[in-house]
């Protein structure tokens, strides 16, 4: 069974994200610019399954501009087998993504593919589920344990009150949770071998997919900034400021 | 202007944020809100005020709000609206971008504020940065955060239930078990007042410690990624990007830090309590009252003075 792994190229989680000075979104020129953590959860999972054999095959597959190059070798130098940049200019939307990502599926037939639940710079969580909707699959989102038996999938959900077990027919789609694994870290000689690995590059104008945004950004701004208060000296003078300032108990 | 709000629920309940996505979606005009589940559920719903019809889904592959069955049945009733809605918890955000996709449209997530039909405010990187967004589907579809709107009262209204028929769907996925961590407490997302924990609590045994302040106040118990991560407590107790979004009024915070992740998820509360012996903890940039010492003497004391 092959698995396909979208990955993308976002700014640094560890980098505080700045807002342009004229609002027109966030400052990436110049940033330090890395894999989207949970994708890299979700390549982890994948190498798991191959190592495991369960899978035969993992292709790694990202949709941006010619840089996403790297972190496609990222993702070949901890495990992946090839890659495929699917070039666009603009920064597209889970739809376009979705729909660049079905024709993918249609030409590599994988039994998984496995997503990260959001890409942590614009948040969206969408991905993975309208792949699912556009291929007709099944969706294990906010994976924290996924175990493949049987020409099915059982996976167990992060939900709001707890976890939520579901089986799914494979082939299927899984997005990937924070907890499902911890993502190795590519050794030296894998990130040399990882240069060698094929990295086909496609135009997503090729695909046939319209990748025109449907949500245009009207302005990008800062929070409010909340202050700083005070610091007690004791319990009681916090109990009182809670009770009478705050009015909060 | 007809907007259709997912309800979701857990244990026979209706979400509390549920509740907030039929406030935003009061912004957008009249609104009809979808149950799937038992006939008791689908009671509840129709006394929520300012909710005009309630539509049903009986049929038992809805009984678990699966994705697959219950984006279709979305699918198939979206003619007749111009905004479908659902809160930002794991129901929505599992099956809306799903019936988008279905639909041909962008959702949009996470909606902070309603500028026009058309136009939403949203937060992306974490929340340190808010995105006002226009969107060009003809159709609408957002998931709200709970913690944005006040939640519509749940009594008081008296909407005319309508069963709604099942439709196909790709039969691929099946519910197996649920695990719901037991507690008597409110909901984290909804609570007035939540009391939460850090590294610094230590322990699973310790982070108990908690235990009778939260009694005391009525309140749930968070956790930050760091506390989780070590084990203390469950997964779905985590406040944070990565975790759940509050804003109590009162959110105490014992022995965080303060990450860019954990702010993200308890930056709007209405007042911030923190307690951590690091003076220099980002935790004590937001918070309104702050004491440096040790949570271990000051927790137990706390509890004592509010006796």
């Amino acid at each position: 069974m092959k698995i396909v792994v979208p990955v993308k190229r976002v700014v640094d989680y560890n980098i505080k994200p700045r807002v342009k000075a004229d609002g027109s979104g966030v400052e990436t020129a110049g940033v330090k610019m890395s894999m989207n953590p949970f994708d890299e959860i979700a390549v982890e999972e994948a190498i798991r399954l191959k190592e495991k054999g369960v899978a035969t095959e993992v292709v790694v597959v990202s949709i941006g501009v010619q840089q996403a190059q790297d972190t496609l070798r990222t993702a070949m130098a901890m495990g992946a087998d090839r890659a495929i940049l699917v070039l666009s200019e603009e920064s597209p939307e889970p739809l376009a993504v979705a729909k660049v990502l079905k024709a993918i599926v249609a030409k590599e037939e994988p039994g998984l593919v496995i997503l990260g639940k959001q890409a942590i710079d614009d948040d969206m969580n969408a991905t993975g589920q309208m792949l699912a909707g556009l291929l007709g699959w099944g969706q294990g989102t906010f994976a924290g344990k996924v175990d493949v038996a049987d020409g099915s999938v059982r996976v167990s959900r992060e939900i709001d009150g707890g976890t939520e077990e579901v089986s799914l027919t494979l082939p299927a789609i899984i997005t990937a949770d924070l907890r499902l694994n911890e993502p190795r870290y590519a050794s030296l000689p894998n990130i040399m071998k990882a240069r060698k690995k094929p990295l086909e590059t496609l135009n997503a104008a090729d695909l046939g997919v319209d990748m025109t945004r449907r949500l245009t950004v009207v302005s990008v701004a800062e929070p409010p900034q909340r202050q700083a208060g005070v610091k007690v000296g004791s319990v009681s003078e916090l109990v009182e400021k809670l009770r009478n300032e705050a009015k909060v108990i | 202007m007809t907007a259709l709000v997912l309800l979701d629920h857990e244990d026979g309940r209706i979400r509390q944020a549920a509740l907030s996505a039929v406030t935003a979606a009061a912004k957008l005009g009249d609104v009809h809100v979808l149950v799937a589940g038992d006939d008791a559920v689908a009671q509840e719903a129709a006394r929520i005020a300012g909710v005009s019809k309630v539509l049903h889904a009986a049929d038992a592959r809805y009984a678990h709000e699966l994705a697959e069955p219950l984006a279709a049945l979305i699918v198939s009733l979206a003619g007749g609206y111009d905004h479908i809605v659902a809160a930002a918890g794991a129901v929505g955000k599992n099956v809306l971008p799903r019936a988008a996709a279905l639909l041909d449209v962008q959702p949009i997530p996470d909606v902070i504020s309603i500028v026009d039909g058309d136009t939403f405010v949203r937060p992306i990187y974490a929340g340190n940065a808010l995105a006002t967004v226009k969107s060009s589907d003809t159709k609408k579809v957002l998931t709200v955060r709970g913690s944005a709107f006040d939640a519509a009262a749940a009594e008081g209204g008296s909407a005319p239930v309508e069963t709604v028929a099942p439709v196909d769907s790709p039969a691929v996925s099946k519910f197996e078990a649920v695990h719901l961590s037991e507690s008597e407490r409110p909901e984290l997302e909804s609570a007035r007042v939540v009391v939460s924990g850090g590294r610094g609590l230590q322990s699973e045994e310790k982070f108990h410690i908690l235990d009778p302040l939260a009694d005391k106040l009525g309140a749930a118990i968070g956790a930050s990624r760091a506390a989780v991560d070590s084990g203390f407590v469950p997964n779905d107790y985590q406040v944070g990007q990565t975790g759940k979004i509050v804003a109590p009024d009162l959110y105490l915070a014992f022995g965080i830090s303060g990450a860019i992740q954990h702010l993200a998820g308890m930056k709007d509360s209405r007042v911030i309590v923190a307690v951590n012996k690091d003076p220099e903890a980002p935790i004590f940039q937001v918070a309104d009252y702050g004491i440096v010492g040790d949570l271990f003497e000051i927790v137990p004391q706390l509890t004592e003075e509010l006796k």
